[in-house]
């Protein structure tokens, strides 16, 4: 590891919350206001919260119950003053997604299996790039593979990816049968022994019906030569995301059975608040689906480990450095 | 896409089309539910806040009474509020200009960027006759470039080479040199994805906009984007002077209310949506036709004009002088048929555009598959050309010859049979005087009436 890369690493925390600085915005100024010398709790108050929490893409249905738990709070005279309103919100935000809080673990399958599946655009290729050189350092050997046969160029820029990090990927040309090069790399993984497959796919929407199926086959397929293959299933979210990844959660679990979500972007001015609208739902749902990582930058180092308080306390702008967070 | 902001006003509205009058009170439910449902579509906040207040005052102000019914007269205002957030009318790309018309594209990472190059490319090249040339200035993702060239290669426009080595400007500069010579009425000019909070890479365009002065700038963003659409529309708009927006991936379920955003915040029309995948999939952007979809009075204007751009005009002549020679619709024409629905885009594609479909259960929907039109094509390919012109004669044996050859059931090969009679039965009627209009009643009558229209 290079001296850059131990002090990127030292510094974790700033970059998370450099990057989620930037996203701080509607959520953050909303609840900056309420912070501002202690204001009793009013109707308005409530209100600009519930706003803030919609500019945040945390969607109708989660803000809703969000804010009935507050008001609630609010009318047995348990939340006085806009700073205990400002907690008991940073609560309950982080209460939502502990759930979603898992480490990513790698076991010792021979080899280790994860499917990168999305919608187009979402950044699955640089995630793989990216989860690549995070296991390398971890000691693992990877494998890549170039299941993205579909979009112009895909195998290129994933190979680019295999040179900078010094791994091998299994592709064929652009065209060819992704679930074939999927089981190639699965066997080479194997007969090289490697101890990690990093399988990307094309990008699709989760409405067209015969590109979800085509995902339904890489796993049959990939399952012949290993019963518990893939081991992970991550769906790659765009920070930016709207109400649609309600639906992309939905339809990418149903054909092929999510392990975990990865959020990309988060350095830009997109906020994830649709990971609280997923957590509601995954709740309501008894389904568990954890958050492994979130991408906060373009470098390789910018893929982090999910952390619920941090991410909560970002997001509401409070002082991660300062050791807040609870 | 649409279509669940299209569900959730059409119940909403039914709602209150049943009432004797716009009431204060069941206008409120109303607005309630609008709001709720755009917010749910991703339409950002002030852009929803505005478009209420505004359908509030028209609707309040309506004077009960009159031609319409309360709730016509509500589905009429939002309609248009509807309309005028989206823009009046289709602004198509301004060319006009020295060859060549530089267009330059922007937006985030992963919006869409180079696939719409390539589908404007095309676009250009096949309806308005254009030479085109394309070129990247993204020196950043990995293999940006390769993808372009690939993509130019499929398209047939002329792909002037860049590296990684190069500036964005120099490149942009070097291409419009490269394109005068090649006589190029067009180029298009791919930029890498950036955040717009991204002060250096903002400026590296500002730089490139200022020193290509293109005549098109266009803004594309992800149709799936959420209330971030927005600012980062706002962010674009204030560094570069955008002239239109091209919504991508509008052809999944996502309600797109990134549309009405972008369009409010920036002021600046929608020029295209991306529906699909392939190369052709671009369509322009038409806001009146829109609304109504949303609102669930179908797309059918689109439909016409994508019938009349593939539809292959020769062989449907041919069949129309054929049929009215009082001749059979054989098996040859109904694959013909089936085959110029899919150069459609498919089934699925044209019934999204027809009024009340989307209240077709999903689970129909998604049974329309494409696949089982080929299914079809490739039985009627098993069979001899006698079989095809006389399908009279296709008997038992003959039945399970065509299915063997077809990798069918004999089943399926009954089913076809079948579905070519009613098709023939339905063409006797068309090809009777004023049989399409008899047969348009007819297909009106099989669908509940979309709200608001008149019958």
């Amino acid at each position: 590891m290079s001296e850059a890369e131990e002090k990127n690493e030292g510094s974790l925390w700033r970059r998370l919350k450099d990057g989620l600085s930037k996203s701080r915005g509607a959520l953050a100024e909303g609840v900056g206001n309420l912070l501002l010398g202690e204001k009793e709790v009013d109707e308005s108050v409530l209100e600009e919260l519930e706003t803030a929490l919609l500019l945040t893409d945390v969607g109708v249905d989660a803000t809703q119950d969000i804010m009935a738990a507050l008001s609630q709070r609010v009318r047995r005279r348990e939340l006085n003053d806009t700073t205990a309103l400002h907690a008991a919100l940073a609560k309950l935000l982080k209460d939502m997604l502990v759930p979603l809080a898992r480490p990513f673990a790698v076991s010792d399958a021979k080899p280790f299996v994860v499917f990168f599946v999305g919608v187009n655009g979402v950044g699955k290729t640089t995630t793989i790039g990216k989860l690549a050189r995070r296991l390398q350092k971890e000691g693992k050997s990877v494998l890549l593979a170039a299941g993205d046969t579909f979009r112009a160029a895909a195998v290129e820029q994933l190979k680019v990816w295999g040179e900078r990090n010094g791994v091998d990927v299994i592709a064929q040309d652009q065209g060819a049968d992704s679930a074939s090069v999927v089981y190639d790399a699965v066997q080479a993984a194997a007969a090289r022994g490697h101890g990690v497959v990093l399988a990307d796919t094309a990008g699709r929407l989760q409405a067209k019906t015969n590109l979800m199926e085509e995902l339904k086959k890489i796993r049959r397929v990939v399952s012949r030569l290993d019963d518990e293959a893939p081991h992970e299933v991550l769906l790659v979210l765009d920070a930016g995301v709207g109400q649609n990844a309600l639906g992309q959660v939905e339809e990418f679990d149903a054909a092929i059975m999510l392990s975990g979500l990865v959020i990309t972007k988060l350095d830009g001015s997109a906020r994830a608040g649709i990971l609280f609208a997923i957590a509601h739902k995954l709740k309501k749902q008894g389904r568990k689906l954890p958050v492994y990582f979130v991408g906060v930058g373009e470098s390789v180092e910018d893929l982090r480990p999910f952390e619920p308080g941090a991410f909560v306390d970002a997001l509401l702008a409070l002082d991660i450095e300062g050791g807040q967070s609870s | 896409m649409f279509d669940s902001l299209s569900d959730r006003l059409t119940q909403t509205l039914r709602g209150i089309s049943g009432k004797a009058r716009l009431t204060e009170e069941n206008v409120a439910d109303a607005l309630r539910d609008v709001r709720m449902a755009l917010l749910e579509a991703d339409v950002a906040l002030p852009v929803v806040r505005e478009f209420i207040e505004k359908v509030k005052t028209a609707a309040l102000g309506t004077v009960v009474g009159t031609q319409l019914n309360p709730g016509e007269a509500f589905v009429k205002i939002v309609h248009a509020q509807l309309v005028a957030v989206m823009g009046e009318a289709n602004d198509g790309l301004n060319l006009a200009t020295t060859p060549p018309a530089v267009v330059l594209m922007a937006g985030l990472q992963g919006a869409g960027k180079t696939t719409t190059v390539a589908k404007l490319a095309r676009y250009l090249q096949e309806r308005d006759k254009k030479k085109v040339a394309v070129v990247s200035a993204d020196v950043y993702r990995p293999a940006a470039i390769d993808q372009l060239e690939t993509l130019a290669g499929e398209v047939g426009a002329s792909f002037i080479a860049s590296s990684q080595d190069e500036a964005p400007l120099a490149i942009a500069e070097r291409a419009i040199e490269e394109a005068k010579k090649q006589f190029a009425d067009v180029l298009i000019i791919d930029t890498a994805g950036r955040l717009a909070i991204d002060e250096g890479m903002m400026n590296e365009i500002r730089t490139l906009q200022a020193g290509v002065r293109p005549i098109e700038t266009l803004f594309v963003v992800d149709a799936m984007t959420g209330q971030d659409a927005a600012n980062t529309a706002r962010a674009f708009n204030d560094v570069l002077e955008l002239t239109g927006v091209v919504l991508a991936k509008a052809d999944g379920d996502a309600r797109g209310g990134a549309a009405l955003s972008v369009r409010h915040i920036t002021g600046k029309p929608v020029k295209f949506l991306g529906m699909g995948e392939k190369s052709d999939a671009l369509e322009p952007f038409h806001p009146d036709r829109l609304a109504s979809r949303i609102l669930g009075m179908g797309d059918v204007l689109s439909l016409i004009e994508e019938a009349e751009r593939k539809v292959d005009k020769k062989k449907a002549q041919k069949l129309a002088r054929k049929l009215s020679r009082g001749r059979k619709f054989d098996l040859e024409d109904f694959r013909d048929q089936l085959q110029q629905m899919a150069s459609m885009g498919g089934v699925a594609n044209m019934l999204e555009k027809m009024p009340g479909m989307n209240q077709l259960p999903q689970g129909a929907q998604a049974q329309l598959d494409d696949g089982r039109f080929k299914q079809m094509s490739v039985i009627i390919d098993s069979m001899t050309p006698h079989e095809r012109r006389f399908p009279g004669v296709i008997t038992g044996s003959r039945k399970q010859r065509i299915a063997r050859g077809s990798g069918m059931a004999v089943p399926d090969v009954n089913r076809l049979l079948k579905q070519h009679k009613q098709v023939q039965k339905m063409m006797k009627k068309v090809t009777r005087k004023g049989g399409m209009q008899k047969m348009m009643r007819g297909m009106q009558g099989a669908h509940p009436p979309p709200p608001g229209a008149r019958r």
